[in-house]
């Protein structure tokens, strides 16, 4: 728990920086999508539907003749973009609320901590997708959706924290030193209390990527023919057996994707001395 | 003792305050009074529970949250009653006119923020200072507590300090507004004893060089002969012995006081035991009504049972609550 430098992060457990590389090489694919990708990812050509992978098309053709590698590519704009923004949205929600509701306590403590127990007793899938088929599908009803369901884990591990800090000596020494309990809470307990949340917010982000495809798979999310990992496994299944490779491919992209947050949030565990 | 002729700069009388408790409320300090003059340097000395602490974080509105009370008392500060004060007025007081210094620096420090920034925040809240300026102020304290190579230092985190150096930086922190009293509680029992000796001699010229007055919560007694000008003994929530530092400690009055003496070690210990004081101080809960030390002292009479004796001038500036002084 201190200031990173880059001596420390050095000192990273060996999972943390091969998951870090990993999503880094991901945020490099989505930022370079234009030049990376071989082929236009919506541009039909049935001329070349279905082709297996081969020298010019290195992951084959869909049903429309898209190449897969360029909709792979594309899509990594799109499920990374799910993952961080979702993470980024519920996290700031849920560390503000938990800060607040722990710091403030009595009766506002109690009051949120009800609403949190409300929200957090509905299966969270279900609510997510009753929500969204309200506000209708597409990414900003999903991040709506995300934003109303998701605060709750942010919440209650900020809250938890706050609560131990509150009384920590190095409050009572900025207290001491005339700070009022505004700066506080946002200068000295806060930064020390989302440890455990960035840690969380990790794994959180695996999370997020799974439901923004499988919404998606589902049609309630990114709708076609926008290139989108959860999107192309909808659309490959009808052709599992013949043309395999349009959805093995986004599946394994998926997973991989997965595979990064979830190392890194295994070593940055190590590291801060918490666990998820 | 010239600084003890002029007007306080602090007067507590009468300062009682409780804990409400699962078991009950409990009464942690009662009746406590001291004046403290400007550039004065008092120990405040007592066993562990005696109400040292509670004494000095009473007076800052700094007792734990819902649990702790002010019951009564006056605390002047500056001519302002530090007690009946609001929030607003406790904040402009903390930092500003009295700074704290705790026991464990390393537990005091917030770890994820660097000493520089940490001293900056009270001298940009203080002073109004820029944030360059408070870094260039916040340097000079550094240096004003003999922190080695302060311009580097500034950019460090609590974990990569040593023991002293922490505590040198939150006495850096303390001073950083400026004030005329520096309340130390216990700042040098967790730092070991050549470091104690330089934090202690710190204290010494920053009362030399800018008239703080200060208040050391201690239970080493040989800490204060060195460095107190006076000196208070608490027993039980109560102060039973109170005077100029030498001659109190030269010829203690007070029974305690002169158990707790006998019962210190010397610098070379010869071979006899250590003359403990019989029996335990009583549980905050379970004062007896007279005198509290009564049931471990050696002069107990029938009449210290029947109410619990009041400090009382005995002459040369001292004050003993013991019923021996003063009725006989």
């Amino acid at each position: 728990m201190s200031g990173a430098s880059l001596a420390e992060v050095a000192r990273l457990p060996r999972l943390a920086i091969v998951g870090g590389a990993m999503i880094l090489a991901w945020i490099m694919v989505a930022l370079l999508a234009p030049w990376f990708a071989p082929f236009d990812p919506i541009e039909q050509d049935l001329t070349r539907t279905l082709l297996p992978p081969n020298l010019q098309h290195w992951l084959g053709t869909d049903n429309y003749g898209r190449d897969v590698l360029s909709r792979l590519i594309w899509g990594a704009r799109l499920d990374l973009q799910m993952g961080l923004v979702a993470v980024a949205i519920t996290f700031s929600i849920g560390t503000v609320i938990g800060a607040i509701a722990g710091y403030v306590g009595g009766f506002l403590d109690t009051l949120l901590m009800r609403l949190l127990d409300v929200t957090i007793s509905f299966p969270f899938f279900v609510l997510m997708i009753a929500i969204i088929s309200v506000l209708g599908s597409g990414l900003a009803g999903f991040y709506i959706a995300v934003a109303l369901v998701g605060w709750v884990s942010y919440a209650r591990i900020v809250r938890a924290r706050t609560l131990v800090l509150r009384q920590s000596d190095f409050v009572l020494a900025a207290r001491s030193l005339g700070f009022r309990p505004a700066r506080i809470l946002l200068r000295h307990i806060v930064p020390n209390a989302i440890a455990p949340a960035v840690v969380f917010s990790m794994s959180d982000a695996v999370l997020y990527i799974l439901l923004g495809s499988s919404l998606s798979y589902l049609g309630l999310g990114v709708e076609p023919p926008t290139a989108e990992w959860g999107v192309m496994i909808a659309e490959g299944q009808t052709y599992i057996a013949t043309a395999w490779w349009m959805t093995t491919f986004p599946g394994f992209a998926i997973a991989l994707l997965a595979l990064a947050f979830s190392l890194f949030a295994d070593g940055l565990a190590e590291v801060l001395g918490t666990s998820t | 003792m010239s600084a003890a002729t002029s007007a306080p700069l602090l007067a507590v009388r009468d300062l009682a305050v409780s804990f409400h408790t699962p078991y009950g409320v409990v009464r942690a300090v009662d009746g406590v009074g001291f004046d403290l003059a400007p550039g004065e340097f008092m120990g405040l000395v007592g066993e562990s529970g005696s109400g040292k602490t509670v004494t000095c974080r009473a007076m800052l509105g700094l007792l734990p949250n819902g649990r702790g009370r002010v019951d009564g008392g006056t605390a002047l500060f500056e001519g302002v009653d530090l007690l009946r004060m609001d929030d607003e007025g406790l904040r402009r007081v903390r930092g500003r006119r009295i700074g704290m210094v705790f026991q464990n620096p390393t537990s005091h420090l917030d770890p994820v923020m660097s000493i520089g920034e940490q001293i900056g925040e009270v001298v940009r809240l203080h002073h109004g200072l820029a944030a360059g300026a408070a870094r260039v102020r916040a340097v000079e304290l550094l240096r004003g507590v003999r922190m080695p190579d302060p311009e580097t230092r500034i950019d460090s985190y609590a974990h990569q300090l040593s023991g002293g150096m922490r505590q040198r930086a939150m006495i850096a922190m303390a001073l950083a507004g400026g004030p005329a009293l520096l309340v130390a509680d216990e700042p040098t029992t967790a730092l070991d004893v050549t470091v104690q000796a330089q934090i202690l001699r710190l204290l010494l010229d920053l009362r030399d060089s800018q008239g703080l007055a200060i208040v050391l919560v201690t239970h080493d007694l040989g800490i204060v002969l060195e460095t107190c000008n006076t000196v208070a003994v608490m027993y039980a929530g109560r102060i039973v012995e109170r005077g100029p530092a030498a001659t109190v400690l030269a010829a203690p009055r007070h029974p305690y006081t002169i158990g707790l003496l006998g019962s210190r070690p010397g610098a070379f210990p010869r071979r006899e035991r250590l003359a403990a004081i019989p029996g335990q101080p009583p549980g905050p809960g379970a004062l007896p009504t007279g005198c509290a030390f009564a049931p471990r002292c050696g002069h107990a009479e029938a009449r210290c049972a029947a109410a619990a004796p009041t400090l009382r001038a005995v002459g040369d500036g001292r004050w003993v609550a013991c019923v021996r002084e003063g009725w006989s």
